[in-house]
């Protein structure tokens, strides 16, 4: 069924997979997301819908290996098959022509707020984008951002590309330029939402981030993925996954994700074991 | 719901034994799992009843001339009939009279709440315990798995209608059994990955084994009902567009009511609170009891608290019990007899060495630095004045606080209907709860579209989203007759 028609590799971790999926494809919009379930033992995970092709009948995962799931997921090859793909799931992107938006994508973040620039360009922005990663080798979809992008910034934690430094380096010197910035996009790992949060609550600027929090069936159904923002209870598979940066309480996030992390471990280890069997 | 006449001709006995030798017989117990073992293990805790078992529990039937059971029960089941041909060593007779009347019976004879149902006006009860009528329906209903005798009802000729049923728990399995033996082509969209809802994310494997329920559903396929999992109405697929470009006539809305409630107390997003529901469908929709050959993980501390009083409380509890915890603690706010759950649940909690606390509301959940859990603190409560239904409402004891030791804390204390159908529907009526308002017959505010099951009483049982779905199954029929009579050509 949902069998993945192409595959690239877009750095040592992170490949791009085009996957069949013809319903969700006719359906999605920018900001949607899917949950994947590899195998039949496997676990489901949510993963942004990058792109979609309804004449093909296809979806574009991008996918970077942290865990035992993304791993396996990496390693599936061209014509191998997902058990299963559902969605479109989340809320879409609300998207109008603000005047002048910034998009920010830290590490694989950067497929996530992709289709956001893109459909904000279409819509008429004026778009600044800014992608952030570790080293020249996991900066991804530099031609796609910039393609879609009024101006991009490319910054690395070691420097070998672009700024050296974090992503809030070159959003802080975007709005020390006095631009006239109407909403910031972020996405990437939480640390660095928090902290472009932090950086843009003083002035105002409106500032959207779509969250990743644990999931489980995207339908809100399990409560695995409830945030608490501006006070209330929300659960980001069905209320989101963005929301209004300055209302998200971080901490008790960054808290909950690290919920598993002593059974993820075990379970990468499982893998690793399996493979060197087959290896041997 | 609407009552069937249950005629009353006298009928023969066929029992030999006189009343007063019937009504000494006690009521025979299932053969049950140990509960020092079944704590380490997932498998069912109840074997039910053997062919000896069921034939001698048979013999106590007093073969009434005005069955009551019948009534007792939401849909029917003619209980007299089939415990006569059990009498006969019919069993494939026996299984036949129920699926009349209910086709999930291998399901209903293990989770129906007899003793508030079928057993609870059986009048062997009124001076010794009642009839076993749930066990002895799951004793036919696994004969004909085990045998394989079913053979699938006769299926009237097409009658060229198409209807759509969203969700595949226990109404949109009756609803779809019940029209595709009407001759309508009936297909099932499912959110998850697997058929099933509750039966097979909720209730756990060691209540209702999963072979047990796709054996059911096999049956359902039987009829020529197509399902279609990985489908969610209202994101993959509109409702609009089920009717306007995929052509369905009528569509039937059985989608549960799966989104947990939270208490609203300070310390309730620490990591280690799960809703029930979350925890239920990580073991049994995603095997997380078999990690890691299976990839999902669970993660349960050694001191684990359980807030609620109902099946899902107790499904919840006795699943964690068997991830070998020092402790698991049920906390209740009333009393034992307000408690909603099964009296067979809540029996097989207590042998299990689940730790009842009741008349205890829990108001704060401690974390450490590290995120974990502390302890939760809770408030003593007394028992005032009934509410509308009738229980006494707990009233809190001021100055009764105090801690309790645990390290994770799982909330049952209710589900509500999740939103995106009735979000993405235009047209469709919903209450101040999210639940889709039906009328007597199952027919919502939107024409084609009917509902039931929890999507409208917003938590009941499996027997009534049964009946529900079967109600809906005659208002659907009803509806489709008069269109297709409508759209005929005019003949002369
Ligand atoms: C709405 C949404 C969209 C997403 N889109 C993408 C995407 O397009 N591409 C992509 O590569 N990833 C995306 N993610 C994250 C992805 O789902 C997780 O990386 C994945 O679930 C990890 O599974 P695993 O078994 O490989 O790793 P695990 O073994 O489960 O986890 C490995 C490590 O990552 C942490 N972790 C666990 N879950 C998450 C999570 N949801 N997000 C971040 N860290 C986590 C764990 O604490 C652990 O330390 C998205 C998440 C959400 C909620
Ligand atoms: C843990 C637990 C234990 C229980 N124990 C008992 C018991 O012992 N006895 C008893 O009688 N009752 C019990 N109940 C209650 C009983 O299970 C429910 O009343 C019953 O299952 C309701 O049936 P339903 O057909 O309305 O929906 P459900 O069984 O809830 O099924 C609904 C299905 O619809 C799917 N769905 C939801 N939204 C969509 C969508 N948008 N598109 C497509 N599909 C969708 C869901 O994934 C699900 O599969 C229990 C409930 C729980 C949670
Ligand atoms: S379906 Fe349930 S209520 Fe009806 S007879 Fe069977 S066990 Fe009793
Ligand atoms: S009420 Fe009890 S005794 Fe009478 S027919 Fe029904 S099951 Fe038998
Ligand atoms: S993932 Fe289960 S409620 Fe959001």
């Amino acid at each position: 069924m949902y069998v993945i028609h192409r595959r690239t590799p877009l750095s040592s971790a992170i490949t791009a997979l085009e996957v069949e999926a013809p319903l969700i494809a006719r359906k999605r919009k920018p900001g949607n997301f899917v949950i994947v379930r590899p195998t039949a033992t496997g676990e489901r995970i949510p993963l942004t819908i990058v792109e979609s092709d309804s004449e093909r009948g296809t979806i574009t995962l991008i996918v970077q290996a942290i865990g035992k799931t993304t791993q396996l997921i990496h390693t599936m090859k061209e014509g191998d098959e997902f058990e299963d793909v559902v969605g479109p799931l989340g809320e879409p992107t609300p998207i109008e022509n603000y005047g002048k938006v910034v998009c920010v994508g830290g590490g694989v973040g950067t497929a996530v707020v992709y289709p956001m620039a893109k459909a904000l360009k279409a819509a008429g922005n004026k778009v600044i984008s800014i992608i952030g990663a570790q080293n020249s080798d996991t900066v991804i979809l530099e031609k796609e951002m910039s393609a879609v992008s009024d101006e991009l910034f490319v910054t690395t934690d070691d420097g070998s590309r672009g700024i050296k430094g974090f992503v809030t380096q070159a959003l802080g010197e975007i709005m020390e330029r006095g631009d006239d910035i109407h909403s910031v996009y972020a996405t990437g790992p939480l640390p660095m939402m928090r902290a472009v949060a932090n950086q843009t609550r003083g002035s105002g600027i409106r500032t959207v981030v779509s969250l990743n929090p644990i999931m489980m069936d995207g339908t809100g159904m399990c409560g695995a993925c409830r945030v608490t923002v501006g006070g209330k209870l929300k659960f980001a598979c069905v209320d989101g996954p963005e929301f209004d940066a300055h209302e998200i309480n971080f901490e008790e996030l960054i808290a909950r994700n690290k919920n598993y992390m002593n059974q993820e471990r075990e379970a990468m280890e499982t893998l690793k074991q399996e493979h060197q069997c087959q290896a041997g | 719901m609407s009552r069937n006449h249950v005629s009353k001709p006298k009928v023969e006995k066929i029992i030999p034994l006189k009343p007063r030798e019937r009504m000494q017989i006690p009521r025979h117990a299932p053969i049950e799992q140990d509960p020092g073992c079944r704590i380490n293990n997932f498998s069912e805790v109840s074997d039910g009843f053997n062919v000896e078992l069921a034939s001698e529990e048979a013999l106590r039937c007093l073969e009434c001339n005005d069955p009551v059971c019948t009534k007792g029960c939401p849909v029917n089941v003619d209980i007299r009939s089939f415990i006569g041909l059990i009498y006969q060593k019919d069993y494939q007779g026996a299984i036949n009279k129920i699926r009349e009347s209910n086709y999930l019976p291998a399901i209903c004879g293990r989770v129906c709440p007899q003793e508030s149902l079928c057993e609870s006006v059986c009048l062997v009860g009124k001076k010794n315990e009642p009839l076993a009528i749930g066990k002895l329906e799951r004793f036919v209903a696994d004969y004909e798995i085990n045998t394989g005798g079913f053979t699938p009802p006769k299926v009237d000729e097409s009658k060229g209608q198409s209807v759509a049923v969203v969700g595949s728990g226990p109404g949109g399995l009756t609803v779809s059994a019940e029209l595709a033996q009407r001759g309508y082509a009936v297909t099932i969209f499912e959110a998850l990955h697997e058929a099933g809802g509750v039966l097979k994310f909720g209730i756990p494997e060691f209540r209702l084994p999963k072979h047990i329920v796709d054996a059911e559903i096999d049956r359902v396929k039987a009829l020529g009902v197509k399902i279609e999992t990985n489908v969610i109405i209202g994101r993959t697929l509109t409702i609009d567009e089920l009717f306007e470009e995929m052509g369905f006539e009528a569509v039937y809305l059985g989608t549960g009511a799966g989104s947990p409630r939270f208490l609203n107390i300070p310390g309730e997003n620490l990591g280690d609170v799960y809703s029930a529901s979350e925890l239920l469908t990580r073991v049994n929709l995603m095997k997380a009891y078999k990690f890691p050959e299976y990839d999902t993980p669970l993660k349960l501390g050694k001191r684990i608290a359980v807030i609620g009083g109902g099946d899902v409380a107790m499904d919840a509890v006795r699943t964690s019990k068997r991830f070998n915890p020092e402790k698991a603690i049920l906390l209740y706010r009333r009393s034992r007899d307000e408690m909603p759950a099964r009296a067979e649940e809540v029996h097989h909690a207590e042998e299990e060495g689940v730790e009842f606390h009741f008349l205890t509301n829990p108001v704060e959940i401690h974390g450490n630095e590290d995120g974990s859990i502390r302890a939760i603190e809770c408030q003593k409560m007394e028992l005032g004045e009934p509410d509308e239904q009738g229980r006494r409402r707990p009233v809190p004891i001021e100055g009764s606080n105090f801690m309790m030791d645990v390290d994770t804390v799982v909330m049952a204390i209710g589900q509500k209907p999740n939103p995106i159908i009735q979000q993405t529907t235009p047209g469709l009526e919903t209450s101040g709860w999210g639940t889709v308002i039906v009328d007597g017959n199952g027919s919502t505010s939107r024409e084609g579209v009917f509902a039931g099951g929890d999507i409208s009483r917003g938590g009941a049982t499996v027997i009534q989203a049964v009946a529900d779905g079967k109600q809906a199954s005659r208002s659907i029929d009803t509806y489709l007759t008069e269109k297709r009579m409508e759209e005929a050509p005019v003949q002369n």
